[in-house]
């Protein structure tokens, strides 16, 4: 059937309207309202959870990380920030991610639709001032193992545990590490982007070989990076517990997420009159990379969740206590909105071939991703820094809206700034005859 | 499908080429001759929409198939760690739900792929005893072969080998089984 496709006009030039920038504009300005309001309420009493009648069960009583100190509300403020910054800089990234491991795979299908990954990594910088900003501001509040008595053995807070991870775990070598991650990242994304858009001027092969090479220096910078950066941004907040899974469990939740963001974006531009040569065998390749990869995170998530349950361990069990009993049970629901959101949900909507070829559906299980992969991180973040005083109020829904406003902001941005069909790529010939 | 009870008269026309055999099925099925099938070295993409074939079922088959694994899964770890012989391992109830999952994700697999053999030795008429249609060898080297039932088939004879002739096929061949 591939011969029968007519070849639609490679010339796509995608237009942000002033329209679309109001409605992001409007966006922002609700999410820092909303999030004004929350903190108003926060820092008046009024709003948050409740701290009295709290059972300070298994989860509260050895989950004490910063329990010295009085809780402060503008830790739940900056709790968000850090989730949201971590939850976007994972999604930017994966955009890196998607394109680096199409060129070492040589692959051809993904081309016509390249320009959209392509563009998400500009967030990145943004995600790393935020993240620098959050750690220098609030890194006290947020983070246990920053606080000097840990590692002094005259002090009364001394903790053998965490000063014997002092090595990995101090400031400096984190801040090393923290910029070098988006450095990295942000550089060699720029590498592979400059590539395209010369490709798209002067053609040949030239930049698609090159390209590939920075790919992969790419994904090698980015198995150690993906890890690392994991247990930095969110298995140090509770500072005792570990888990050798945890870095590949992040990134299945980021790349998920990342796929389910370029997919949506391709629906919803191809709803636009936009990436016309994008057939539905295309569609049904991203569906697939959605399901797939749903059930891989859930693989991931099952593994470290089987063998911490089955060992039961007190040190690795209390993770999970925390999360299923503790702080007065507040976390159940996203533990279990986690795993239906991530799991079921798209399992059962993308199982079928007609689904995945339909755009109502594929937006559904996109969707579905996308808030699921929300309360993953929230239920990863939120126990080991704000405890018993989190909650879904006005900071975490307004929170959500400045990001991703953001986002879909830089995103459009660069969008704009090339065609959005690849026309020199070597490959785009085969992904015009895509057919499955 | 192959016809294993087949006894009828078959016209066999062989290709060199799978863009010719794609272009000739829609050519044959234009004339309105039925096709009884293309035998292809390799897997020629479109040939199965071009032949009219329905949608395939495995994928439904699979899905019950696996569906019988893990209920099977399910009523074993229940009847034999609930009821028959309950057992405390690690100090956790004698039926602890997630210590099953990996159970029953291998009994939903094994089920599944069982299942999908038999699916596929049934559906292509295979077997121990089976004497599959062979209507050409050469099919399983570089030729594709149209198989034509006469019998199934209003035009005469010799007008579908004209047919066949003039769609590209290097011979026409007489099949009798």
């Amino acid at each position: 059937m591939a011969s029968a496709h007519a070849i639609p006009s490679l010339d796509e030039q995608y237009e942000f309207t002033p329209a679309a920038k109001r409605r992001l504009l409007i966006g922002i300005g609700a999410g820092v309202a909303l999030v004004a309001l929350g903190s108003f309420l926060l820092a008046s009493g009024a709003g948050g959870h409740e701290t009295h009648e709290v059972t300070h069960g298994v989860g509260a009583s050895a989950g004490d990380e910063g329990a010295h100190h009085a809780f402060k509300w503008t830790t739940r403020l900056w709790a968000n920030v850090w989730l949201n910054a971590i939850y976007f800089t994972g999604i930017s990234v994966i955009g890196m991610f998607f394109i680096s491991y199409n060129y070492l795979a040589q692959a051809g299908w993904s081309s016509a639709f390249k320009r959209i990954p392509e563009a998400m990594p500009a967030y990145l910088p943004f995600m790393g001032v935020v993240v620098l900003a959050v750690f220098f501001i609030a890194g006290h509040d947020l983070f246990h193992w920053t606080h000097e008595g840990l590692y002094d053995p005259q002090s009364e807070e001394y903790d053998p545990i965490i000063a014997g991870k002092q090595g990995f775990l101090n400031t400096p070598f984190y801040l090393i590490r923290v910029v070098l991650y988006f450095t990295l990242w942000y550089v060699l994304w720029r590498m592979l982007r400059n590539y395209s858009l010369q490709e798209d001027l002067y053609g040949g092969t030239d930049y698609y070989e090159k390209s590939i090479k920075f790919g992969t220096a790419f994904l090698v910078v980015f198995a150690v990076t993906s890890s690392t950066s994991a247990w930095d941004f969110v298995m140090s907040i509770d500072s005792h517990w570990f888990s050798t899974m945890f870095g590949w469990y992040t990134l299945a939740s980021w790349h998920v997420t990342g796929l389910a963001v370029i997919t949506l974006t391709v629906v919803t531009l191809k709803e636009r009159g936009y990436l016309k040569i994008v057939n539905e065998s295309h569609l049904h390749d991203l569906g697939k990379f959605m399901f797939a990869f749903s059930i891989f995170w859930t693989y991931v998530w099952f593994a470290q969740f089987m063998l911490i349950y089955y060992a039961n361990l007190p040190e690795e069990g209390i993770y999970y206590r925390e999360r299923f009993s503790g702080y007065g049970g507040i976390y159940l629901a996203p533990f279990f909105i986690n795993l239906l959101l991530n799991f079921a949900f798209p399992f059962l909507v993308l199982m079928t071939r007609d689904a995945k070829r339909t755009y109502i559906f594929l937006k559904i299980a996109a969707w579905g991703i996308i808030v699921g992969h929300y309360f993953d991180f929230y239920t990863n973040i939120m126990p080991g820094t704000v405890g018993e005083n989190g909650g879904f109020g006005p900071i975490e829904f307004g929170m959500i809206l400045i990001f991703a406003c953001g986002f879909i902001w830089t995103l459009s941005t660069q969008l704009t700034k090339a065609n959005l069909i690849p026309k020199n790529h070597p490959m785009l010939e085969e992904a015009l005859h895509h057919d499955i | 499908m192959a016809d294993v009870n087949g006894n009828g008269k078959f016209l066999v026309g062989i290709y060199d080429d799978d863009d010719v055999v794609l272009k000739a099925v829609k050519d044959v099925k234009q004339a309105g001759v039925r096709i009884h099938e293309v035998y292809t070295p390799f897997p020629i993409h479109g040939l199965d929409v071009a032949l009219g074939h329905p949608r395939s079922r495995l994928g439904i088959a699979a899905f019950l198939f696996a569906l019988s694994g893990t209920t099977t899964a399910l009523l074993l770890t229940a009847y034999t760690e609930g009821f028959d012989w309950p057992m405390i391992v690690g100090g956790k109830d004698s039926y602890s739900f997630p210590v099953y999952i990996p159970v029953i994700f291998e009994l939903t697999v094994l089920f599944c792929a069982l299942g999908m053999v038999g699916t596929f030795l049934v559906s292509n008429g295979l077997g121990p005893t089976v004497k599959p249609l062979m209507f050409d060898l050469r099919t399983t080297d570089n030729k594709f072969a149209m198989a034509i039932d006469l019998s199934k088939n209003k035009l005469a004879e010799g007008d579908i080998e004209q047919l066949l002739r003039s769609s590209g096929a290097a011979e026409v061949n007489v099949k009798q089984f």
